[in-house]
């Protein structure tokens, strides 16, 4: 019997399993930033355990609110940057080099098929873009896997969505994850890995494979997996050259991790994506979804730009595509966050960001800002901001605030009539 | 062993996320008792105060399916723990919030609908109060001069984490 991408992982990481259903994983990338790691950190240090299980290993970054806001998140900030000097971390990004964790780590070439990856943060299923298992978990379980680079999981099942047809004009990645949630409800991949499968994730990029993984989390999902392939390779060429002869052999190396053929899954799936039209969320559960069409015409006071599902240079081209030569709306405030430093500078060299503020958008430093409500974008009592972001819920950039999750071409329509917007007008023939 | 049970906050809502129970804008404190004044904050149910008596007195909440989805902030079973609660009792949990609550020393146990629904007709009484037998895996609850008890099942993992009190000194002893 074969076995899925997520059972070879688990096989190859095994290092115990004290009981029945718990396993035990040997961690290859434990990846920290300030809002869930300063907690561990003072519970490591008052048991006497301020230790780290190889400094290599760990990556940490100040994403969530930078530069710091007050004295508390200054506080966060100093406690993730004190420690990271004291145990030689050097994979630690701060200020000026900072950007969101999901999107800096897969830049900086830090995930490889295979690999198994956590973060206290949830949306960690982003790194299976990269054929890897990647999942959130809370502060103690980070804690233990800084101290001793392991991990207890309950082994899940695979669901297998088989995403087939061609992507219509104006549709894109997060257009197709939310189409997903939506089948499958918030519920609806708990205690399971989503493998996205077919020609349609085949002839994505990484930055639209990660769209995808990184929404997974919010159908209940342990982690998004795409299979490692030569677009995985090319990806990551620049960082693994030297341990290989050839692409070829580096695929052929990935490829062992890819699911075999005759894998078993708890559920299989089959989406033609053809007929697929933009999509955006009404209420406050991101499997409320519904057409572009449907939801014209709602007010919006706010179009935020960026996080980790959707502040990538690919994102930004398509919105710069659409805001050429034209305004946002007198009534809408616009928010751009380039998700790392250097997207930022690919954007700036290509012009986009000038095409942003001539276009009256207001651009922010790397940072996750006002998609967790915390800075950079915070909504009032009542507004409602259209977001490129992955969660609606209620108060979630703002309490009293509603969030429309949607692409970026979708955003950026909302941006230009101040109201909820079919894309396709806007985009360049 | 900490015993399990007391009056219960009864939640009559599928998928209460971790933002609703402790919202983003708090996860700058760096001590789990600051958290206490902002449990539950942004849940808006009807008939539900955050601030009210019920919610103080809680030691047990008895909530409806995939209770704890959204975020993986530890915070959330905290702002319960901080307010004295030490069990939820729901149809089902979201995987990061289940572990974090048994990586807690909590108890997060799940039961099936009709066993929920049950619960939920004491919800009108005013003493009804739950207590939880971790080692016979047994929930009794009782209100209104009335009585039931439930079987539950913890894997055995999680059983021994809540039994030792937390998974860190659990891992750093045997890895
Ligand atoms: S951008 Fe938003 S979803 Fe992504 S890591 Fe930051 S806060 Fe979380």
């Amino acid at each position: 019997m074969g076995k899925t991408t997520a059972e070879k992982i688990f096989a190859g990481h095994l290092v115990d399993e004290p009981f029945p259903g718990a396993k035990v994983l040997r961690l290859d990338v434990v990846m920290c930033h300030e809002i869930t790691t300063p907690i561990a950190i003072a519970d490591l240090v008052s048991r006497g355990k301020d230790r780290v299980f190889d400094p290599t290993r760990i990556k940490a970054v100040i994403d969530h609110v930078t530069p710091s806001k007050d004295s508390k998140t200054a506080t966060q900030a100093k406690i993730l940057r004190d420690w990271a000097r004291r145990h030689g971390i050097k994979d630690f990004f701060d200020v000026g080099r900072n950007g969101v964790c999901h999107a800096l780590f897969p830049e900086k070439g830090f995930i490889r098929p295979g690999y198994t990856v956590i973060m206290g943060d949830s949306h960690t299923c982003t790194h299976g873009a990269f054929g890897a298992f990647a999942a959130g978990v809370g502060t103690t379980d980070l804690e233990v896997g800084i101290l001793k680079g392991v991990c207890a999981f309950r082994e899940p099942k695979t669901i297998r969505i088989n995403l087939t047809g061609t992507l219509p004009r104006g549709v894109y990645a997060k257009d197709v994850i939310l189409y997903i949630i939506g089948r499958l409800g918030v519920n609806g991949a708990t205690d399971r890995v989503m493998e996205f499968r077919g020609p349609v994730v085949d002839a994505m990029t990484m930055e639209s494979r990660m769209t995808l993984t990184n929404m997974a989390i919010e159908a209940g999902g342990t982690s998004g997996i795409c299979m490692p392939d030569q677009v995985t390779v090319d990806y990551l060429w620049p960082f693994v050259k030297d341990d290989f002869a050839s692409k070829e052999e580096a695929l052929a190396e990935y490829s062992k991790w890819r699911s075999d053929d005759d894998a078993v899954y708890d559920k299989v799936y089959d989406f033609d994506v053809s007929g697929l039209e933009p999509l955006v969320t009404y209420g406050y559960k991101p499997d409320q979804v519904k057409t572009v069409t449907e939801m014209a015409g709602t007010p919006i006071d706010q179009v935020y730009l960026g996080s980790c599902t959707n502040g990538r240079l690919e994102d930004l081209r398509v919105a710069a595509s659409m805001l050429k030569g034209r305004k946002i709306a007198p009534t809408v405030r616009g928010i751009l966050s380039p998700a790392t430093p250097k997207i930022f500078q690919d954007a700036l060299r290509e012009g986009l960001i000038d095409i942003f503020m001539e276009a009256g958008f207001c651009v922010t430093n790397p940072t996750c800002g006002a998609c967790l409500g915390m800075s950079t974008g915070v909504l009032a009592e009542g507004e409602s901001c259209a977001a490129t972001t992955n969660r609606n819920f209620q108060g979630r950039m703002g309490k009293g605030g509603m969030v429309h999750l949607l692409s970026p071409a979708t955003s950026i329509a909302a941006a230009i009539e101040g109201k909820i917007a079919d894309p396709r007008k806007y985009l360049p023939e | 062993m900490k015993t399990f049970g007391g009056p219960v906050l009864f939640l009559d809502r599928d998928d209460i996320n971790t933002d609703e129970i402790i919202p983003a804008r708090y996860l700058t404190e760096i001590t789990k008792a600051d958290l206490k004044p902002y449990i539950l904050e942004d849940l808006k149910l009807p008939g539900f105060d955050p601030k009210g008596e019920k919610t103080g007195q809680a030691r047990v909440i008895v909530t409806r399916a995939n209770f704890g989805c959204g975020s993986s902030r530890e915070h959330a079973p905290w702002v319960l723990e901080v307010n004295g609660i030490t069990a939820v009792i729901a149809e089902s949990f979201a995987r990061i919030f289940r572990q974090n609550m048994f990586n807690c020393g909590m108890v997060a146990v799940e039961l099936p609908k009709p066993a929920i629904d049950s619960l939920f007709s004491f919800s009108d009484y005013p003493d009804t109060a739950i207590t939880l037998d971790i080692p016979g895996q047994t929930l009794t609850i009782k209100g209104g001069g009335k009585g039931e008890s439930f079987p539950f099942e913890i894997a055995p993992f999680d059983k021994a984490l809540v039994t030792a009190g937390g998974w860190v000194d659990y891992a750093d002893s045997k890895y």
